[in-house]
């Protein structure tokens, strides 16, 4: 477990073992706060952001927490840090804090973040515990933000709309308007699109790794007859 | 080896998908045509738009799950779904709504699911729920009934309003529109008006709304032929206008000054369709005698709590994707005893 290389650690939170297309764990804010790009990555971010300090810090007291009380131990680190997170988001970027609303709060009760402290960070070192943290994380990040780019295109025919909430106010016109006099879509922005889009991004993967796995036999095939002749 | 039967008259059903769908598309012309009697040609144009999306998505996405395409082209399920779909919607209803709800019908309610026969829901209804909730407002863009006789619009306007969203010169969207009876009754008692001075308008004819209940009348003629011609069995219609006209009947006798009488909830909006055309749906409803009977209660029920409190005005289409929810369900309940055995599954020990 311990032996995995970094390239490894990368590879699974980024593909291999995503927190929200393979683990699908964290559907309820993947779902919920998936409606626009920006929303997505302010999520996603602040997730990435929990799950480092909660990763270093399990890793960091791995050897002095028995057994029997870790699960407590983990939340109450989860806990402390979600809260933190939040007072600094209610400071700095209060409009997306009051969009993200119950989001924030509700970061602490992830499961991809306990489930990483418990699996991974409790059991390796701090460096790949951060690597990880940092994978995982943004792995969360790239699927949210994938999914809400699909929802907001499809539902407003906009991608970034609103991008001053987080990059202040330089940033208002990064909005791209993909249809002019874009009459909305409202399945995509409601509830059955969040459900949808996931279970069409869930298929894309599938499919890429069927393509893959196909490749990658094909290549085996080749490589074991070519000796024969 | 064949056997050759001589004695008795065996009659050798031939029921293919083919024969049943055609059909049931014969069913449904007598109420098409008191449609487009009463809405204009924007029916018809709507019906072969739908029809001809329905099968181009079909076609498409047969070639994806590199399945036969004419062998399942030729069934005719597309064919009904894009139809029953083109009568759900308001007759004057853009092109890109049809192309986004029929295709999203045919693909994800239909294909994604594994084409005909493993479709949990009934795609027309998802295709026109997906409408509805998307599109709010040039989905409620009715007309009030005209006659084919003189009719609102002629074909070549009717065309410019799908396809180019152009009106005629000098009318707008709120001089040609109207609400349906339905839509009247609900918002009408919503602002606290009497039913008997609602239902004294125009709009209203002999026991529902004007033209309304002659449409619902055909699709109730149509429906009857397939009963005739035992395409459909008896329980889901039964079920579906008997839960109706009692739950409304029931309201209806303890205030009828809120609660429009059974037969107005009978005939009006797509009821009679809903009954006969949608409810009795092989595939997404309940596949016993019993539970089909349960079936189309549940969803008479629903249609009443919806048009009655709901925030739509008609819900026959929620009414029927919230019963195949249940259909699964209902079928393990309601499984008929077999021949030789006393209940579901035991042994019989005499």
């Amino acid at each position: 477990m311990s032996t995995r290389s970094y390239r490894r650690i990368v590879a699974d939170g980024f593909w291999h073992n995503n927190p929200g297309l393979v683990q699908l764990l964290g559907l309820c804010p993947l779902l919920a706060i998936s409606g626009t790009v920006v929303n997505a990555l302010g999520l996603g971010l602040a997730t990435t952001l929990t799950l480092v300090a909660s990763n270093l810090s399990v890793s960091a007291i791995r050897n002095w927490v028995r057994p029997e009380i870790r699960i407590p131990v983990y939340v109450l680190i989860i806990a402390s840090v979600v809260t933190a997170i939040e007072l600094a988001m209610n400071a700095y970027f209060h409009e997306l804090y009051l969009i993200l609303g119950i989001f924030i709060p509700l970061i602490v009760t992830n499961c991809a973040i306990i489930g990483r402290a418990e699996a991974f960070a409790s059991k390796n070192p701090m460096p790949r515990a951060l690597v990880d943290a940092l994978a995982m994380g943004l792995g969360f990040t790239a699927v949210l933000v994938a999914l809400g780019g699909l929802r907001e295109a499809l539902g407003q025919g906009t991608l970034f709309a609103q991008a001053h909430l987080m990059f202040g106010d330089m940033a208002r016109g990064l909005t791209l308007t993909l249809v002019e006099d874009y009459r909305g879509f409202l399945l995509a922005v409601l509830p059955p699109g969040a459900f949808i889009g996931l279970g069409l991004l869930l298929a894309l993967k599938n499919a890429v790794d069927e393509h893959l796995e196909r490749r990658a036999a094909r290549r085996r095939a080749a490589m074991t007859e070519q000796p024969q002749t | 080896m064949r056997f050759k039967t001589f004695t008795s008259p065996h009659m050798s059903p031939v029921r293919s998908v083919h024969r049943v769908m055609r059909q049931v598309l014969y069913g449904l012309l007598p109420g098409t045509a008191a449609m487009a009697w009463f809405f204009g040609w924007g029916v018809l144009v709507n019906v072969l738009l739908a029809v001809t999306v329905a099968l181009a998505t079909e076609a498409l996405m047969l070639l994806l799950r590199r399945r036969p395409v004419r062998p399942f082209i030729t069934d005719l399920s597309a064919v009904v779904a894009g139809w029953l779909f083109a009568l759900a919607i308001p007759p004057l209803t853009p092109w890109w709504i049809t192309l986004v709800g029929v295709a999203f019908a045919m693909a994800v309610a239909k294909h994604l699911y594994g084409g005909l026969g493993y479709n949990p829901f009934n795609p027309a209804m998802i295709g026109y729920v997906v409408a509805v909730i998307s599109f709010p407002r040039e989905m409620t863009l009715w007309i009030p009934p005209g006659t084919l006789a003189d009719p609102a619009f002629t074909f070549s306007q009717t065309l410019g309003i799908i396809f180019q969203g152009q009106l005629p010169a000098g009318l707008s969207w709120d001089a040609v529109t109207s609400a349906t009876p339905l839509d009247r009754i609900q918002s009408g008692l919503g602002v606290g008006q009497p039913l008997g001075a609602i239902q004294d308008t125009p709009l209203f004819g002999f026991v529902a709304g004007r033209g309304w209940e002659w449409i619902n009348l055909a699709f109730l003629a149509g429906g009857l032929w397939l009963l005739h011609r035992r395409v459909i069995t008896w329980q889901a219609p039964a079920g579906m206008l008997g839960a109706l006209f009692l739950i409304s009947g029931l309201f209806w006798l303890m205030d009828p000054a809120a609660y429009p009488d059974p037969l107005f909830q009978l005939f009006s909006g797509a009821a009679m369709l809903g009954a006969f055309f949608i409810a009795t749906d092989p595939v997404s409803g309940s596949a016993t005698p019993g539970g089909r009977l349960l079936f189309g209660a549940g969803v008479g029920l629903l249609v009443f709590i919806i048009r009655s409190w709901g925030a739509y005005a008609e819900g026959v289409a929620f009414a029927v994707l919230l019963m195949n929810m249940m259909a699964p369900t209902i079928d393990q309940y309601t499984q008929p005893r077999v021949f030789g055995r006393r209940a579901r599954g035991q042994e019989d020990q005499g």
